[in-house]
């Protein structure tokens, strides 16, 4: 029965298993352990320090689980001596294949067969690992089935992965079916024979991705180079001196991942450790105390911990490390918001100008706080929220000056009707840097325009006649210099100040004017 | 001037059909340059000689100053070749008649001034910038209706180089930013009294005019943020900033850093918040500068003065209204070696010894102002006259201190004086007999000098021929003879003082008369003046333009009939308690310059009368009236009056005929004093 459980986890684990170690690490960011290289610091960082008050106590029933109500403290020191040798070897391992790697480009068979071997170890150090965690637990002096707590424990060592990798793929929760399961159980004893007993089966499973080559094993030196890289310097880093920080790079899948805390338990995936915490009650009184509640103190690794800092997972742009001028981003927030702005589709768009679009939905809700309601306006057509704003647009472009809103400028436009004729190289000047022929130009251009200040400027509508204009409706936009400088001398005659004059609907007069405009060209 | 006169009258007995064929236009331009200064009014005469004179001086004019702005568009088809457009003399200038300005691609039009003129908005800017591409001054002060929109189509205007927009209230950072783009060709740019302009403005103006040689920001928001950038313009060489609150010393000390080479100009007077040690720190970033007015500003202290020693140019000092603090002025003596103009009318802690050492290091000093140092005496006085013997203006009003003696000094010593101001002093006749040396002098105020006599005047007649100027206000002590002397001997004179002088009579306007040149004249509080006199000066004086007529009883509409017919310059006059009645007023408006009026207590003035005369007189701009005429006109005459751009004064003083004698009145404004 409880290898059915650890079946069910599984599948999960062989979806994960394509991702790099690097997936490991990213759920907890926090809380890597200060000195030990990324590669190794997940699994046994984020089992210590998730609960560490705890591990003191279950470790000591941990030398024999299935004499589980005494626990012997020298047991469990030898136990955790034989994990620290287990690791450093490992470590050895890799160390002396990254040297080798460096060094020659050695046989790939020799490498995968290496890495084989690494990751059964690194497989029992895990389960090693989760068997003393599991003992640490108060519930397991009264080992019974019943007790709600072993099955919250069946629940972890069944997917005893799955807490550390991207859970958003896993099915919501399968806890349901599982507690038949364990309830049939007989007892402790048998769920940690259970899971000895899957323990093959796992290793199977793990080590199955793994010979299957390059890329499985691509995560692993890249890792490794990279912290090498920041220890050699090579990086520029803009703030920290290069090799001051250890660069993380987390994959796509990773990044967009909704999630990034998740519960060990029943999977279920948070925005915030915090959230995550206050579900964590829900599971037990074991998670309510003071401590459990309490934030992870980040200091108790901080005195040594490198500066951790990321790499954009995008080969080319200059958040990547490899970039030449590599600039890190900072935090893990700061690595979503990039990614999502600059490398992925804009999917929500404003629903108010159904123009801007966003791929990050904080940036939606703040553009669609004042979309609409910009009221400092350019020569060309931009509109912004604040006048400084405004004026240093105005400041950075030649030719383009701020311009006012129609109800100032009314009068003046009213004897405006006749034209000077001016040399079309004007336009370019006074246009600046968008075409006046068609919007696709200025939407590419990152700012914010005017295709809503119709609304603004003029109450009245006039979509019905207009409709067709939209793009061309920019009042404003004539205020500036010469607006008609493009058009022939002349083009603007009497007979179309007269038409202005009988129109019944007259619209702003800076709107017929890019009216008469169009009718112009269109001739 | 007399020569070119008689050829032109040669030549208009000419048979010859077309008689300046002959003659280049640019020779007689010359010609006709020559006659204008000489006398203004000759060129009407020469226009109105024939056709051609007409067309020739059409064709030589560059000023036009029309009265009515109705008739532009026919003035400017008359005068082609106008460059300067001087509306001054319109109070109201609709958008129409600024519509109605020819509109040419080459119009020669380049300075507009519509600073005195109200009732037009951003269509009729945007009709000038239309009609005038080419216009480089431009000048809308006093706008206080003009708002951003005008402020944008002046900036169509791209060749400005001039422009001023004093007390433009409503333009913001929004119309500045058109202009800062739009003319970029700016030099000479006055934002006085924008209150509505912020750094923001002031910022993108100093990154996109950096051709500005002047700039006045009085009493604009201005504050450090934009104090930077503009003291970097690489080409400001006059800054103003009087009343700039925002200035303070640490906007001054943020400027440390940098330094302008080209400012040579500095104003902060009223400058409230700085004190000396933020002059001490902006010090060090002119190290060019000529003139520097801390009026107002901050105490003088010895440490400030010092540190002025690091601009080894200045040539102007104004520390107007100062507080001295001690050993401040004794400062300026041993640092500002250079300085040729000091100023310290008003200030407190000016004492003698200070003074004195002072000037007695300054022996380059031109000019000197010590208006209101009332502790100097004598001694101060003597050290002037010793060390800065090359003075051409020394102004020391009410230094009451002084004795007649020490005065007398002044005129032995100081030959070169060309303006001098003893107002309210011990000024005797021998003090003026002194003055004899200065013969350069132009401008002379003695007023309420109660000592000087005809005697006295009689020297400054026969050795003062450049007088130009006379201020004998309250000078009891003179009569007619005197007048008469200076009237001779000062064929110059523009302006002369005789208020309450009450001993002159209508002699002393005859002679006056002969002064051709008068354009000012102030006989208020003389009751044995009369019309007879009057019609003299209107007759001889034909560019006569301010005339206060206060108080003299005895004139009444003969007076007025002859101003009308003879004194078309008028623009200013004073008739309150005189005799003139409502025939005398009309006819008085029919002077169609005329644009400041005061009417008050006259018994012969009915309310019907009155309105006629306002209506008739299109250009006036402020009339002066008594109260109890509010109610006894009708309202919607006045309204209209007003909507031609004139205002009203409503006046609320007690009729009081009776003129007290000049030692009364000079003891009781010392009583006033020292209460």
């Amino acid at each position: 029965m409880a290898s059915g459980t650890a079946t069910n986890a599984d599948p999960d684990q062989q979806t994960v298993r394509s991702n790099s170690v690097e997936q490991f690490y990213f759920p907890r960011p926090g809380q890597s352990l200060p000195g030990i290289p990324p590669f190794f610091g997940p699994p046994s960082s984020s089992l210590y320090l998730a609960n560490d008050n705890e591990a003191k106590v279950g470790n000591q029933l941990e030398p024999n689980p299935s004499q589980s109500t005494d626990w012997d403290p020298q047991a469990i020191v030898s136990n955790l001596t034989f994990l620290e040798q287990k690791i450093k070897q490992v470590k050895d391992v890799v160390q002396s294949m990254s040297n080798r790697e460096n060094q020659v480009a050695s046989g790939s068979c020799e490498v995968a067969a290496k890495q084989q071997l690494i990751t059964a170890d690194l497989t029992s150090i895990i389960i090693q690992l989760i068997t003393t965690a599991g003992s640490l637990l108060p519930s397991m002096k009264n080992p019974l089935s019943s007790n709600p707590a072993v099955r919250q424990l069946s629940n972890t060592l069944g997917s005893p992965m799955g807490f550390g990798m991207n859970a958003n793929q896993r099915p919501s929760v399968d806890s349901k079916t599982d507690i038949p399961d364990i309830g049939k159980a007989s007892g402790y004893e048998e769920l940690i024979n259970s899971l000895n007993t899957t323990q093959d089966e796992r290793d199977e499973l793990i080590k199955g991705p793994n010979p299957c080559g390059g890329e499985g094993s691509e995560p692993t030196p890249m890792e490794d180079h990279d912290v090498k890289e920041s220890d050699d310097g090579d990086h520029e880093g803009e703030n920290l001196p290069p090799g001051s920080y250890v660069v993380l790079q987390l994959e796509k899948e990773e990044i967009l991942a909704p999630h990034t805390h998740f519960c060990l338990i029943c999977g279920k995936g948070f925005k915030r450790d915090a959230n995550l915490r206050m579900h964590m009650r829900g599971h037990g009184d074991e998670y309510k105390t003071a401590a459990a509640l309490a934030k992870p103190t980040r200091d108790s690794g901080s005195d040594h911990a490198p500066v951790t800092r990321y790499s954009c997972p995008f080969v080319g742009c200059k958040r990547n490390k490899e970039h030449k001028k590599f600039q890190p981003l900072k935090t893990i927030l700061c690595v979503k918001n990039h990614y999502k702005r600059s490398h992925c589709d804009k999917s929500y768009t404003c629903s108010r100008c159904n123009t801007k679009k966003f791929s990050v939905i904080a940036d939606l809700k703040t553009h669609e706080k004042h979309c609409g309601r910009d009221k400092w306006l350019c020569s060309c057509g931009t509109t912004f929220s604040r006048k400084d704003k405004l004026f240093g647009h105005v400041a950075l472009f030649q030719g383009h000056t701020p311009a006012l809103p129609m109800d100032d400028v009314k009068v003046s436009e009213a004897s405006e009707q006749q034209q000077g004729s001016e040399p079309m190289n004007e336009i370019s000047r006074s246009m600046g840097c968008f075409p006046c022929s068609s919007s696709d130009g200025i939407s590419n251009l990152d700012m914010k325009m005017a295709d809503d200040v119709r609304g603004y400027y003029s109450p009245m509508s006039f979509d019905p006649c207009f409709g067709a204009l939209d793009d061309f409706t920019r009042p404003g936009f004539d205020i500036s210099e010469d607006p008609f400088s493009f058009l022939p001398s002349g083009c603007t005659s009497n007979n179309e100040t007269s038409r202005v004059n009988k129109g019944s609907n007259v619209p702003p007069l800076g709107l017929w004017k890019w009216t008469e405009t169009l009718s112009d060209f269109s001739h | 001037m007399a020569a070119a006169h008689r050829q032109h009258k040669r030549r208009r007995l000419s048979p010859s059909p077309a008689p300046f064929d002959s003659l280049a236009d640019e020779l007689l331009f010359l010609v006709l340059d020559r006659v204008a200064a000489a006398d203004p009014r000759a060129l009407k005469s020469f226009a109105l000689a024939s056709r051609a004179c007409h067309a020739a001086e059409s064709r030589h004019r560059r000023i036009l100053r029309p009265l009515r702005a109705d008739l532009l568009p026919a003035a400017l088809t008359r005068y082609p070749s106008v460059s300067r457009l001087d509306l001054s003399l319109c109070a109201r200038v609709p958008d129409a008649a600024l519509a109605a300005v020819p509109s040419s691609g080459s119009s020669p039009l380049r300075a507009v001034n519509l600073s005195r003129s109200s009732g037009f908005g951003a269509a009729g800017v945007a009709a000038l910038a239309r009609a005038c591409p080419g216009l480089a001054d431009l000048d809308l002060s006093n706008g206080v209706h003009l708002g951003d929109a005008a402020a944008a189509e002046v900036a169509r205007m791209r060749k400005l180089q001039r422009l001023s927009l004093s007390r433009c209230k409503q333009v913001t950072d929004m119309g500045l930013g058109c202009v800062a783009v739009g003319c970029t060709d700016l030099r000479d740019l006055s934002l006085k009294w924008c209150i509505g302009i912020t750094d923001l403005g002031l910022n993108l103006l100093a990154l996109k005019c950096n051709k500005l040689t002047t700039l006045d920001l009085s009493y604009t928001m201005i504050t450090k943020e934009s104090l930077l950038s503009i003291i970097k313009l690489p080409n400001l060489q006059v800054l103003i900033l009087v009343g700039c609150i925002g200035i303070d010393d640490d906007a001054l000390a943020s400027l440390e850093k940098e330094y302008s080479k080209s400012l040579q100009v500095l104003d902060m007077s009223h400058c409230q918040n700085v004190t000396d040690v933020g002059v001490s720190s902006i010090v060090k970033s002119i190290p060019n500068l000529l003139e520097l007015n801390l009026s107002y500003c901050c105490p003088v202290t010895p440490s400030m003065v010092r540190s002025l020693h690091k601009i080894s140019k200045l040539q102007t000092l104004k520390l107007e209204g100062c507080k001295f603090m001690a050993d401040g002025l004794k400062a300026i003596g041993s640092s500002c070696v250079s300085i040729r103009e000091l100023s310290l009318s008003k200030s407190a802690g000016v004492t003698d010894t200070e003074l004195s050492f002072a000037v007695s290091k300054l022996k380059n000093l031109l000019k000197l102002d010590i208006t209101c140092c009332r502790n100097i005496t004598d001694v101060s006085v003597v050290s002037i006259t010793r060390s800065c013997t090359s003075l051409i203006s020394l102004r020391m009003e009410s230094c009451s201190h002084v004795s007649s003696g020490a005065l007398q000094l002044i005129g032995k010593h100081c030959s070169q004086l060309e303006e001098l101001d003893l107002t309210d002093s011990d000024l005797d006749d021998e003090g003026l007999k002194a003055l004899t040396g200065c013969t350069n002098l132009s401008s002379l105020k003695i007023g309420i000098c109660l000592s000087i006599s005809d005697e006295g005047l009689t020297h400054i007649g026969k050795s003062c021929p450049k007088l130009r100027d006379i201020d004998l206000y309250r000078c009891g002590g003179i009569s007619d003879d005197g007048v008469i002397q200076i009237a001779k001997g000062c064929p110059m004179l523009e302006s002369i003082n005789l208020s309450y002088c009450t001993e002159v009579t209508d002699r002393s306007l005859m002679s006056l008369s002969k002064c051709t040149n008068l354009n000012t004249l102030e006989v208020r509080g003389c009751p044995r003046v009369s019309s007879a006199g009057l019609s003299e000066i209107a007759m001889g004086c034909r560019l006569l333009s301010k005339l206060d007529i206060k108080k003299c009883f005895e004139i009444n509409d003969v007076g007025m009939l002859y101003l009308s017919q003879f004194s078309h310059g008028l623009r200013q006059i004073n008739l309150s308690y005189c005799s003139v009645t409502d025939i005398g007023l009309l006819s008085l408006s029919s002077i169609c310059g005329l644009q400041n009026m005061t009417i008050v207590h006259l018994a012969g003035i009915t309310p019907n009368g009155l309105i006629a005369a306002l209506m008739v007189c299109g250009g006036l701009t402020k009339v002066k009236l008594h109260e109890a005429f509010k109610s006894m006109m009708p309202p919607h005459m006045l309204k209209n009056v007003e909507t031609r751009g004139c205002r009203f004064q409503w006046i609320n003083k007690p009729f009081k005929v009776e003129v007290e004698p000049c030692d009364v009145w000079k003891q009781q404004s010392q009583d006033v004093l020292v209460r």
